[in-house]
């Protein structure tokens, strides 16, 4: 029995498939400046809110666009990638 | 005392905390400036039921009272008591977004806790119903302590209640309470709180429609997003011109029978020719292009109410990104080609100083509307009015190459700023995308009519008195029998000795002379070469079309050629350094702006004329 599958590892933000929901599982706060994650906090990002993928950076390594709570946010990728997602199963 | 009450309007980006001070105060607003900031005050009146004036003040729309970029500091400063120019507000009004409670409850958390007496504007409540979250308004008041009423802004809805709770928070001759309880820092505990509120006044939420979603899937695709920008931005500039042609065809037979009354109604001589060929003409030639200024700017203020662009920010932020600056360096840029001193103001939500820096240095390089009435003329006079291909005028193609090389420019410029000058880690690009609403008509034409009365304002007062001045310079000493008076007056001496500087790069003797006017604002250069016409040929025909005629039959190609990079590059713009000065707090970053594109300026024009004379143009 592999349970392992029941409890999905955290994913990053960055990485999470579009339209896939997830919880907030921890934030690499060590791998962004301090303004970073200050507005970041200002944005509503914490532990246990809900977020979503809705546009990956793409070839060209641009932006991703992501939900957090009830907002649309635009972030960097490295900054996408420092916050580490629980999926909530398909989306 | 006898001031009427000041209220101040605070909330989140993107609250709908404009168009709540739109509805509130109508067309009684006041735009002016904090002084030693460029942030603008935007001011109004409004009167309770009972009758009582209140002064309203909008406030810059930001996420907490730890600000990160320099209008965010000036809302905490208001609400501290600590800005200079400004009194502390007797109460506070707090829009939040009804659909984004968890997020805008944490900072009307941290404005309650300022102890000033305070009312909350639950905003945008259709939109948290059309998205299928009920809210109860009665709990909301409960959890937090202090009146909180419904509204709709755009639809005026609730307004009444609003300034019957604001009535009782503002009480007549009563002492406020010394604000002083201190700002509450801790955002997590903050964010907490404002969650277990939120849910407290959630009555029931079901999944509503997502359309701002599905919206962003084709805004934000790394395909179509592209493609969907630079049409938009096609359209807006082809509308700039397509559609001025009839408004401006009016303004111009205004001009022109105020022109011809007041000549007929004046005897002839010094007065007369002073004021109909100068400052009637001069003034005249820079009021035509109201129309072209207003539609762009009636374009940024629609995308930017809609919501649009951010997600046009987000599209440019690879690209800009690859210059050294982010997304949001993108929207200050694009007002610049409207003019660069909003544009220059816009830079104040860039909250990286050098990344800021970076954007204000680079903004003049956008063509501005001011450069139009030059660049139209020149082209108009020079280029012949042939088809590249179907329906694609070569006068077109060289306007586009020249609105292009500015843009080159400016990334050029920031590439190598970012590398020496400017250098500094890029701060990254952290934006809140707003849900995409129908731009309210009321809104944007609120934004035109400022922006009219600026321009008019200006037109009436630099551009009216660098005419006149000219003028008077242009016209004395009188010239002999067989001698030029744009050559023997003392506007003629002056521009010998500017002949001098810029006769290598092709330039003569009439551009010298328009291009001191033109230093007070660049549009001045083409009233400028109209009054030299005048001044020479008294009794020759005015407007527009002499001049391009004139500057036909005087100017070779190379020269005019050169001329137009000249005001490619050239800071010709009084308050555009006025502003960069404001903005960056002395005359440092000014000085090196002036110098670097005064330099940028001699050396494009100098390539582009010697290049010019070599091909045999």
């Amino acid at each position: 029995m592999n349970l392992a599958t029941a409890i999905p590892a955290p994913v990053r933000l960055a990485l999470l498939p579009r339209m896939t929901r997830g919880t907030v599982a921890a934030v690499d706060w060590a791998a962004l400046t301090l303004p970073e994650a200050r507005r970041l906090r200002e944005l509503g990002l914490d532990e246990g809110v809900e977020v979503e993928l809705l546009k990956g950076s793409g070839i060209l390594g641009g932006p991703v666009a992501c939900r957090i709570g009830r907002m649309t946010v635009a972030l960097r990728r490295h900054v996408a990638g420092a916050i580490h997602v629980n999926p909530m199963g398909a989306g | 005392m006898n001031q009427a009450p000041l209220v101040a309007l605070v909330g989140n980006p993107n609250a709908g905390k404009s168009a709540l001070f739109n509805a509130l105060t109508g067309a009684r607003q006041k735009v002016g400036n904090y002084p030693g900031v460029t942030v603008e005050r935007h001011a109004g009146r409004m009167a309770l039921d009972d009758g009582r004036p209140i002064e309203l003040l909008d406030l810059p729309g930001t996420y907490s009272l730890d600000p990160s970029s320099p209008d965010e500091a000036v809302t905490r400063d208001v609400l501290l008591g600590t800005q200079a120019g400004e009194r502390l507000p007797d109460a506070i009004v707090v829009v939040v977004d009804a659909s984004n409670l968890d997020n805008h409850l944490r900072f009307t958390l941290q404005l309650i806790a300022l102890g000033l007496p305070i009312v909350v504007a639950l905003n945008m409540i259709d939109l948290a119903e059309r998205d299928g979250l009920k809210l109860d308004a009665v709990a909301l008041e409960g959890e937090l302590g202090v009146p909180v009423v419904p509204t709709v802004a755009v639809r005026k809805r609730g307004l009444e209640a609003l300034r019957a709770r604001l009535g009782e928070v503002v009480k007549p001759g009563a002492h406020r309470v010394a604000a002083g309880k201190g700002v509450q820092h801790d955002i997590v505990v903050l964010q907490r709180r404002a969650r277990q509120i939120a849910l407290a006044a959630t009555v029931s939420e079901t999944a509503g429609r997502r359309w701002t979603h599905r919206a962003d899937a084709v805004a934000l695709h790394p395909v179509f997003g592209p493609v969907l920008l630079l049409g938009l931005l096609f359209v807006m500039f082809q509308a700039v011109f397509a559609w001025s042609q009839l408004p401006i065809d009016w303004i111009q037979s205004g001009i022109d029978w105020l022109a011809a009354t007041v000549g007929g109604a004046l005897p002839d001589g010094f007065v007369r020719s002073f004021l109909v060929d100068g400052l009637i003409a001069g003034v005249g030639a820079v009021v035509v292009f109201l129309p072209q200024i207003l539609i762009l700017f009636s374009f940024i203020l629609v995308l930017e109410a809609s919501g649009y662009m951010v997600r046009a920010a987000f599209l440019m932020d690879r690209l800009m990104a690859s210059v050294g600056l982010s997304g949001r360096a993108f929207i200050p840029l694009l007002s610049s080609f409207a003019c660069a001193v909003p544009g220059i103001m816009a830079t104040r939500t860039i909250s990286d100083d050098k990344e800021r820096l970076t954007t204000i240095l680079i903004a003049p390089l956008t063509t501005c509307s001011a450069r139009l009435p030059v660049y139209t003329i020149v082209i108009g006079a020079v280029i012949p009015n042939s088809a590249v291909l179907p329906g694609v005028g070569l006068q077109g193609v060289v306007l586009f190459g020249l609105y292009v090389l500015g843009v080159l420019g400016a990334f050029a410029a920031a590439l190598l700023l970012r590398r020496t000058v400017t250098k500094g880690a890029t701060s990254g690009f952290m934006m809140e995308m707003p849900k995409y609403q129908a731009p309210r008509l009321r809104d944007v034409g609120l934004g035109l009519l400022q922006r009219a009365e600026i321009f008019l304002k200006r037109a009436g007062t630099t551009i009216a008195l660098t005419v006149a001045i000219l003028w008077v310079l242009a016209s004395y000493p009188v010239a002999g029998p067989g001698q030029k008076q744009s050559e023997v007056s003392i506007a003629g001496h002056i521009a010998s000795g500017i002949e001098v500087v810029v006769k290598p790069i092709g330039f003569n003797h009439d551009i010298a002379l328009a291009l001191l006017p033109a230093m007070a604002a660049r549009e001045a250069a083409v009233a400028a070469i109209g009054t030299v016409y005048a001044v020479d040929d008294p009794d020759g025909d005015r407007g527009q079309d002499t001049i391009r005629s004139q500057i036909h039959a005087r100017w070779s190609l190379p020269t005019a050629l050169a001329f137009l990079m000249w005001f490619v590059f050239a800071p010709q713009c009084i308050s555009t350094i006025a502003v960069t000065r404001r903005e960056t707090n002395g005359w440092k970053w000014p000085a090196f702006m002036i110098g670097y594109l005064f330099t940028l300026a001699y050396v494009a024009a100098g390539i582009t004329y010697w290049s010019a004379v070599a091909l045999g143009l």
